[in-house]
C-alpha cells in the first residue's frame, strides 16, 4: 500500500504496478529503479546487462566519496547510478542505458559515462538503436572535472552514434538536471518525456535566487519544456512502451524508403 | 590603481611602508636608503613565497581579477584584422560571448569565447561574461561556418558559468550546451580550447570540446563553482575556499589527471601584472597547437577527438560480477504490466 505522493489517495501495490507505477486518480507518475524501468519497458526475458562489474574511483580523495559509493551499493545493489545493457522491445533489438535516482541522485561521475559510452559503442558493432532513460541531478560533484568530463566523452560517442545513422531516443524523466540535461538527455533524434517531469540546466533554487523573484510552479516540468520547443512529446508511463517500439519500428534496419 | 587581492595585502603594506620612507627621505633630507632597500628585498622574498605556493583559493581569486585580459584583449593581440560577426539568426545576439574571423600569422581563425567587462557597466552588457542559449547558440553557427571554410577554431574560455535565469531556462540552456558539445565533437577543422580565467562547468565545457586544451597558470576550471559547492555540502557558500581546496580545480591538478595538455605560464603574480607578455605566451601556445593539428587530416580529427575524451574516467573494473543478483532481478518475470 502506498500514498500518492501528489494527490494523497491510497493505492494498492496491485494497483500500482497495473499502472506501472503512475496513480490512477491524478496520474503522478511515482520514481521507477532501473530494474523497473527495465522490466516494464524490455521484451521479458531480453535483457542482457553490459559492464556490471564497473565502480567508481576517488580521484579526487573527496571527503567521505567512497563511503557514499560503498552505502549507496549496498542500499540500491547497483555498482553506480546506470544500469546498460541490451534486449529488444517489440521484437526491436536496442541498447539501453537507464539511470537510478536512488544511486547518488542518479549523479554522473566516471561510471556512468563509461558504461554509456561503451554500451553506445556496443549499438554502433551491433547497428541497432539507443534509448537512454535520464534520471539525474547532473554531474557528480565528488568526481569533479572527470565528471564533467564525462559529458563530453558520452556526447563525442553519440556523434559517432549519429555518423552511423543510427537512432537515438532519449527519454528524460524525474527528475533530469544539470549536465545530464546540458548533455546526452538533450541529444536525442526524438526527446520524451514523461508528465511532470522536472527538466532543467540549472536548479530551482539557484534561479530563484538569481532573479530574486519566485517561480511558477510549472516552470521546468515535461510540459514547459514541450511548449517551449525542447522536448518532442510528453507521453503517460502507460503508452511508452508502444511509443518506442512504434519509433523502433520505423527505423528498423532495411525500412529506408529513399536511397543512402 | 591596481586591485588587490586579500592574500596580497602583507605586500601592499610593506609597499606602502616603502613610499613612506621614501617621501621621509625627500622632505626631510634624511637619507633612509639602506632601510627601503631592506624592505623592498624583504617584499621580493615574500611576494616570491606568497605566489610560488598559491593555493588553490588564491588561484581562483587571481583568476577573476577584474584587470585580467579578457577573451577580446586575446583575440585583438593575437589578429591583426578580427572581424566580429555578431547573432544566433533565431533570437538575438548574446553579448557574453564574442566571436568572428581574424588572421593570426596567415592563419584564417574562427575565435570565439566568454567575454567579462571591464567594469560594472560595460559587464551588465557582458552579464558578466555569463551567456544565454543564444551565446552557445551564436558559437555554433560560428563554428559550422569555419568548418564549411577549413577554418581552425579558437575558443577562449572564461565564465563563472552559463547563465542561471529564468529566460535562459525557458530558451533551452541545456539544449544549447548539449548541442555543442555533440556538433564539435564531430567537426572536421582542428579545434584548441584555451581556459584563460574561469572553467565554470556546463557553461565552459559548452566551448570547450577540441583537440587541444590549453590553461593559464592560475586558471580553474571546475564541474561546479566553489561557492555552489559548498552551498551543496556544508550548506554554506562562504566556505568557497574549502571547497576549491577539495575539488582539484587548478591547472596544475587537470594537467595531473591527463584532462589538460599544456600549461601556459603567467607572468609572476598573474595574468594581469603583464596582459602583454600573457598574450604573447597565449599566442605562441596556440600557434603550436595549431602547426600540430595541421598534420592531420580532417577525417582523422573527430577520430582523435574522440579518442582524447574517450580515455577520460577513473573507475576499477573488477573480474567476479558484482550484480549478479541485480542482473537476475532486472530479468525476474515483470509483475508491472504494459503490454
Amino acid at each position: 500500500m502506498e500514498k500518492c505522493k501528489q494527490c494523497g489517495q491510497i493505492l494498492f501495490a496491485k494497483e500500482l504496478d497495473k499502472q506501472v507505477k503512475t496513480c490512477p486518480h491524478c496520474g503522478y507518475h511515482f520514481t521507477l529503479t532501473a530494474q523497473e524501468r527495465i522490466q516494464v519497458t524490455l521484451d521479458e526475458g531480453s535483457f542482457e546487462e553490459f559492464d556490471a562489474n564497473l565502480v567508481s574511483g576517488d580521484p579526487l580523495h573527496f571527503p567521505d566519496y567512497s563511503a557514499r559509493v560503498e552505502r549507496s551499493r549496498q542500499a540500491t545493489g547497483l555498482a553506480d547510478a546506470v544500469v546498460t545493457g541490451a534486449g529488444t522491445i517489440g521484437g526491436f533489438p536496442v541498447v539501453v542505458g537507464v539511470m537510478d535516482s536512488r544511486f547518488i541522485m542518479g549523479s554522473m561521475g566516471s561510471v556512468v559515462g563509461e558504461k554509456l559510452t561503451r554500451a553506445i559503442e556496443q549499438a554502433i558493432e551491433r547497428s541497432v538503436p539507443v534509448i537512454i532513460f535520464s534520471v539525474s541531478g547532473g554531474a557528480r560533484m565528488q568526481e569533479g572535472i572527470f565528471s564533467l568530463m564525462q559529458m563530453a566523452k558520452i556526447s563525442t560517442a553519440l556523434a559517432r552514434l549519429a555518423q552511423s545513422r543510427l537512432l537515438y531516443i532519449s527519454v528524460l524523466t524525474h527528475p533530469t538536471t544539470g549536465g545530464v540535461t546540458a548533455s546526452f538527455a538533450m541529444q536525442g533524434d526524438v526527446n520524451i518525456s514523461e508528465p511532470g517531469a522536472t527538466i532543467g540546466f540549472a536548479g530551482r533554487r539557484i534561479i530563484e535566487q538569481t532573479i530574486r523573484q519566485k517561480l511558477p510552479d510549472e516552470f521546468q516540468t515535461a510540459e514547459f519544456v514541450l511548449e517551449h520547443g525542447m522536448i518532442d512529446q510528453v507521453v503517460h508511463r502507460k503508452d511508452l512502451r508502444a511509443l518506442l517500439a512504434t519509433l523502433l519500428s520505423l527505423h528498423a534496419k532495411g525500412g529506408e524508403w529513399s536511397g543512402r | 590603481m591596481a586591485v588587490e587581492l586579500p592574500f596580497e595585502k602583507p605586500l601592499v603594506e610593506l609597499r606602502l611602508k616603502i613610499e613612506e620612507l621614501k617621501r621621509f627621505t625627500e622632505e626631510k633630507g634624511i637619507d633612509m636608503s639602506e632601510e627601503v632597500a631592506t624592505l623592498e628585498a624583504k617584499v621580493k622574498a615574500l611576494a616570491e613565497a606568497i605566489y610560488r605556493d598559491l593555493t588553490p583559493w588564491q588561484k581562483v581569486q587571481i583568476a577573476r581579477h577584474p584587470e585580467r585580459p579578457t577573451t577580446l584583449d586575446y583575440i585583438r593581440g593575437l589578429c591583426d584584422d578580427f572581424i566580429e560577426l555578431h547573432g544566433d539568426r533565431s533570437f538575438r545576439d548574446d553579448a557574453a560571448i564574442v566571436g568572428g574571423i581574424g588572421r593570426m600569422e596567415g592563419i584564417p581563425l574562427t575565435l570565439i569565447g566568454t567575454q567579462k567587462g571591464r567594469d560594472t557597466k560595460e559587464n551588465i552588457f557582458r552579464n558578466f561574461g555569463m551567456a544565454h542559449p543564444e551565446g552557445y547558440r551564436k558559437a555554433l553557427r560560428l563554428m559550422k561556418q569555419a568548418e564549411k571554410f577549413g577554418r581552425p577554431i579558437v575558443t577562449f574560455i572564461d565564465t563563472a558559468g552559463a547563465y542561471p535565469g529564468a529566460a535562459a531556462e525557458e530558451r533551452g540552456q541545456g539544449e544549447a550546451i548539449a548541442r555543442n558539445l555533440i556538433e564539435m565533437a564531430a567537426l572536421t577543422v582542428p579545434i584548441v580550447c584555451v581556459v584563460t580565467g574561469e572553467g565554470g562547468s556546463g557553461g565552459a565545457l559548452g566551448l570547450g570540446v577540441g583537440d587541444r586544451l590549453l590553461m593559464l597558470e592560475h586558471a580553474y576550471y571546475s564541474v561546479i563553482a566553489p561557492e555552489s559547492a559548498a552551498a551543496l555540502l556544508w550548506k554554506d557558500a562562504s566556505q568557497g575556499q574549502r571547497a576549491a581546496d577539495a575539488m582539484s580545480i587548478t591547472a596544475q591538478d587537470l594537467y595531473r589527471f591527463g584532462i589538460v595538455d599544456e600549461i601556459l605560464e603567467e607572468p609572476f603574480g598573474g595574468a594581469q601584472r603583464d596582459p602583454a607578455q600573457m598574450i604573447v605566451t597565449v599566442k605562441e601556445a596556440v600557434l603550436r597547437a595549431l602547426i600540430e593539428l595541421k598534420a592531420v587530416s580532417r577525417y582523422e580529427l573527430p577520430a582523435l577527438r574522440y579518442e582524447k575524451y574517450r580515455k577520460i574516467g577513473v573507475f576499477t573494473e573488477s573480474e567476479a560480477p558484482l550484480l549478479a543478483e541485480g542482473q537476475e532481478r532486472a530479468n525476474a518475470s515483470s509483475n508491472i504490466v504494459t503490454r
